[in-house]
């Protein structure tokens, strides 16, 4: 019998993803950003959180999806991998769920591409919902970011 | 016992016991008869190995224990100070430094420290190299004569003179060991340890060391100081089994001066040795007083009244108030609009604690230079000892309190600078008769606030710096032309000794001119916003200057805007801010560039190399501009407006946001939100 884990659940367009609570620090409202000159397009710049500034990455545009507006429901989720502190956009968060770790499978070969890297796997989650766990390190790995820009570029 | 959590707190105050003991020996150094430096000293490594062992590093402690054992006998005056003993003791406590970095690393202050270990137990014993050919002579001559009496050196000799007076019997004991003997060493071994039950052996011959591993033949002599009679001794080592033979001679002064004289017949060593004693005794005398004065006055300061703190946590508590003076703004702003008297009041009284609370938090980050000059009276005293020179350092304002972060990056620039004092700067002793100079050197350390600076001096009364020989260098080195070179001023020259590639040292020492020049101590100052000068009198001396902001965390900038964007640039990099006209601005071979100084400087659009969505400053008619400069190196930049000086806290754009173009940091402003600071550096190739 495998361990339960929480996870934080967010959405992206119709998407649900969950990222394990313990990587979490906090989840923010929108707050004013400071755009940072001369990086990538998906980061948008830098936020101050409570005295500490934090470079914010929108999802969307990590992921390649088309950017959104950000509503009432966008959050900041402030998540700390690798003693590194960054905020991910998100179109919104507001579930925690228990999921245990059985029921997380591999994600499978058709997702393919450069997206399946950032996963972990996926869960089933009742009849309907599917979530997908992200693989934080991979997200946030700059090597496959210079990859990604050539690639675009 | 999970003996972790007091690892950091041992660290530190081992730290700090070793530089107690560098110091003090330094002192001691300087007055060697001054037996209450000697009870600091003791009473610290005491400590330390108290420390050392608690915590499980053997060798640590057990190092400190062997350096125990001989400044034990150099407090109760069993043995005098002397080169050798002061050059092991220094061995001692840099290996017991290196052990401690080691245990900071994460090691288990593991070393091999047996050579250190024999030198000091060999000077416990008492077998010290007074001169280097000494020890060797002795073992010489012992051994041509087999069991000539004991040859003793200057301080040996002058232990059981002491004892003499003191009223204690001094025997040369005299000891043969039957020739069937099996372990000849035990049986030794039996002889000293019955010995020193009763008294004490100052000397034998063979020494210690050769007895116990049996490099003896079937005896050996001593010098033996007792409250027993010869007669006592002699019938107590009888008593032992398998001794043949056992001699006790009882001396006196004039016996025992015969048999030094005796020596002194022999060997050509001695009478150097004796000349040197009586020298040496009046001469540390008249110091002694105030010698005593000084360790007195350091023993009223010493109990601290500090704790110490992590970094991290303070950095914590920098956050947490900037958070604080944010809310103060808005409550500012908030009670303006609700125009409640009451309110008001409190909220200018909360301003005021804040102000105050805001001074107290920077001047919780204030450390005094004295961590970072604290390791140089020994780094001095082993250069000039190693070049063979004479130098005091003298240091002053070592309380001179300066930010932890400009702190932490100084240490390096001022060794540089120091060596360079010990190595270029003074002359050798010869040298500096020869110039009417006292033979010993002075270089002062010094350390003073000055405003918003904080100013370290190290000015040494060496040979100083001839101008010609610079401006000579400099020509062949290409760095300046004949004509150039011509029109150079002396102070002028000097100042080229930090231009790049430029080394004095006309020969590479192993002290300085690795191929690190003072350039580097330029750019490492230059770069923490501070500034070095050197002023120098030739054939009489050097002075460099280098002047320090006193925090990095906080730095006086302009604020700009360009569109809906703020920006912050470094006052300490702007040379002037103005205005230009667009018809000032000229386009040479496609590059903006303007008139400044007599000169032409290239003009940079900040909105286009930042891609600033909302302003172009290609459309006015009238540009704000900013000159920066890198050295000597200057560049406009283009900005919108300018909205004022103000004094920011710098913070870092976090671990995961690779190195920005242009941009060294940020900082947050008065109302929460984050301006980006501009590194003028980037500008300018």
């Amino acid at each position: 019998m495998a361990e339960d884990i929480k996870v934080i659940v967010f959405k992206l367009g119709s998407e649900e993803y969950g990222i394990e609570v313990e990587k979490v620090q906090t989840i923010e409202r929108m707050m004013p950003i400071t755009r940072v000159p001369k990086t990538y397009s998906f980061i948008k710049g830098v936020i101050n959180l409570r005295g500490v500034v934090i470079p914010v990455i929108d999802l969307r545009g990590r992921f390649g999806i088309e950017e959104a507006d950000h509503t009432d429901q966008t959050r900041i989720i402030i998540v700390n991998v690798n003693a590194m502190e960054v905020g991910f956009i998100v179109d919104s968060a507001n579930d925690v769920i228990d999921l245990n770790r059985d029921s997380i499978d591999t994600p499978p070969e058709v997702v393919g591409g450069i997206r399946a890297k950032y996963l972990d796997g996926v869960a089933k989650i009742g009849e309907e919902r599917l979530l997908i766990m992200l693989n934080l390190n991979e997200v946030l790995n700059k090597g496959e970011i210079v990859q990604l820009e050539s690639l675009e570029g | 016992m999970d003996m972790n959590q007091y690892l950091s707190m041992f660290i530190d105050e081992s730290n700090d016991h070793l530089q107690s003991l560098n110091e003090s020996m330094m002192g001691l150094e300087a007055n060697p008869d001054d037996l209450s430096i000697v009870q600091v000293i003791f009473r610290s490594a005491h400590t330390l190995k108290g420390m050392a062992a608690t915590m499980g590093f053997e060798d640590l402690a057990s190092l400190t224990h062997q350096m125990e054992n001989v400044l034990d006998l150099v407090r109760n005056n069993k043995l005098r100070m002397q080169d050798f003993i002061f050059d092991t003791l220094f061995k001692s406590l840099d290996a017991l430094e290196s052990m401690v970095e080691d245990i900071t690393a994460g090691g288990e202050g593991k070393a091999d420290v047996s050579a250190i270990v024999t030198s000091l137990q060999a000077i416990v014993r008492g077998e010290v190299p007074t001169a280097a050919g000494a020890a060797a002579e002795v073992t010489a001559a012992a051994q041509k004569t087999g069991d000539a009496p004991v040859f003793l050196d200057e301080f040996q000799y002058s232990v059981l003179q002491q004892s003499l007076q003191e009223g204690h019997q001094v025997l040369y004991v005299d000891v043969a060991i039957r020739q069937d003997c099996q372990l000849k060493a035990v049986r030794a071994y039996m002889v000293f340890d019955l010995l020193e039950r009763s008294g004490e052996v100052v000397k034998s011959f063979p020494s210690v060391q050769d007895i116990e591993q049996e490099k003896f033949d079937y005896g050996f002599s001593l010098y033996y100081i007792t409250q027993k009679d010869a007669s006592e001794i002699q019938s107590m080592i009888l008593n032992l089994s398998e001794i043949d033979k056992v001699t006790a001679l009882a001396l006196d002064q004039e016996t025992l001066e015969q048999m030094v004289q005796d020596m002194a017949a022999a060997t050509v060593e001695a009478p150097v040795q004796e000349a040197a004693a009586p020298e040496a005794a009046p001469a540390a005398a008249p110091v002694r007083e105030e010698a005593i004065k000084a360790a007195a006055a350091k023993t009223v300061a010493a109990p601290s009244r500090t704790i110490r703190v992590d970094i991290e946590r303070l950095d914590v508590l920098m956050n947490l108030f900037s958070e604080l003076l944010i809310d103060r703004v808005r409550l500012e702003q908030l009670a303006t609009e609700v125009q409640n008297s009451d309110l008001t009041e409190t909220v200018e009284h909360m301003g005021r604690v804040s102000g105050d609370l805001q001074n107290i938090v920077m001047k919780l980050r204030m450390v005094p230079v004295d961590t970072v000059f604290n390791r140089f009276p020994r780094m001095v005293r082993d250069l000039a000892k190693s070049l063979d020179k004479k130098i005091d350092l003298i240091v002053t304002g070592a309380e001179t309190e300066l930010d932890r972060t400009v702190i932490d990056e100084i240490g390096d620039p001022l060794v540089h600078l120091l060596r360079n004092a010990v190595d270029h700067g003074v002359e050798g002793v010869q040298e500096r008769i020869a110039a009417g100079k006292p033979e010993t050197g002075t270089i002062n350390l010094r350390a003073f606030h000055s405003g918003n600076h904080v100013f370290i001096e190290i000015e040494e009364d060496g040979a100083g710096i001839n101008p010609q020989k610079i401006l000579k260098s400099a020509v062949k080195k290409g760095i300046l032309t004949q004509d150039q070179a011509a029109g150079y001023s002396d102070d002028e020259a000097i100042q080229l000794l930090f231009s790049p590639g430029f080394s004095t040292a006309e020969v590479i020492s192993d002290v300085s001119g690795r191929g690190v020049g003072l350039d580097v101590v330029k750019s490492k100052i230059t770069s923490l916003g501070g500034n070095v000068v050197v002023y120098s009198t030739f054939g009489k001396g050097t002075n460099f200057s280098v002047q320090l902001p006193l925090t990095l965390s906080i730095i006086a900038a302009m604020l700009v805007r360009l569109g809906s964007e703020k920006y912050a640039i470094p006052l300490s990099s702007i040379v002037e801010t103005g205005i230009v006209k667009k018809t000032q601005i000229r386009t040479i071979h496609s590059n903006k560039m303007i008139e400044f100084r007599n000169g032409h400087i290239p003009l940079l659009s900040l909105s286009k190399f930042f891609s600033v969505p909302d302003f172009d400053e290609s459309t006015e008619e009238e540009t704000e501009i900013v000159v920066v400069r890198k050295g000597e190196r200057l560049v406009a930049l283009a900005v919108q407006d300018f909205i004022g000086q103000n004094e920011i806290v710098i913070k870092n754009l976090g671990k995961y946001l690779p190195e920005v173009q242009g941009i060294s940091g940020a900082t947050i402003l008065g109302d929460g939100q984050v301006a980006l600071i501009i590194d003028p550096n980037a500008f300018i190739k």
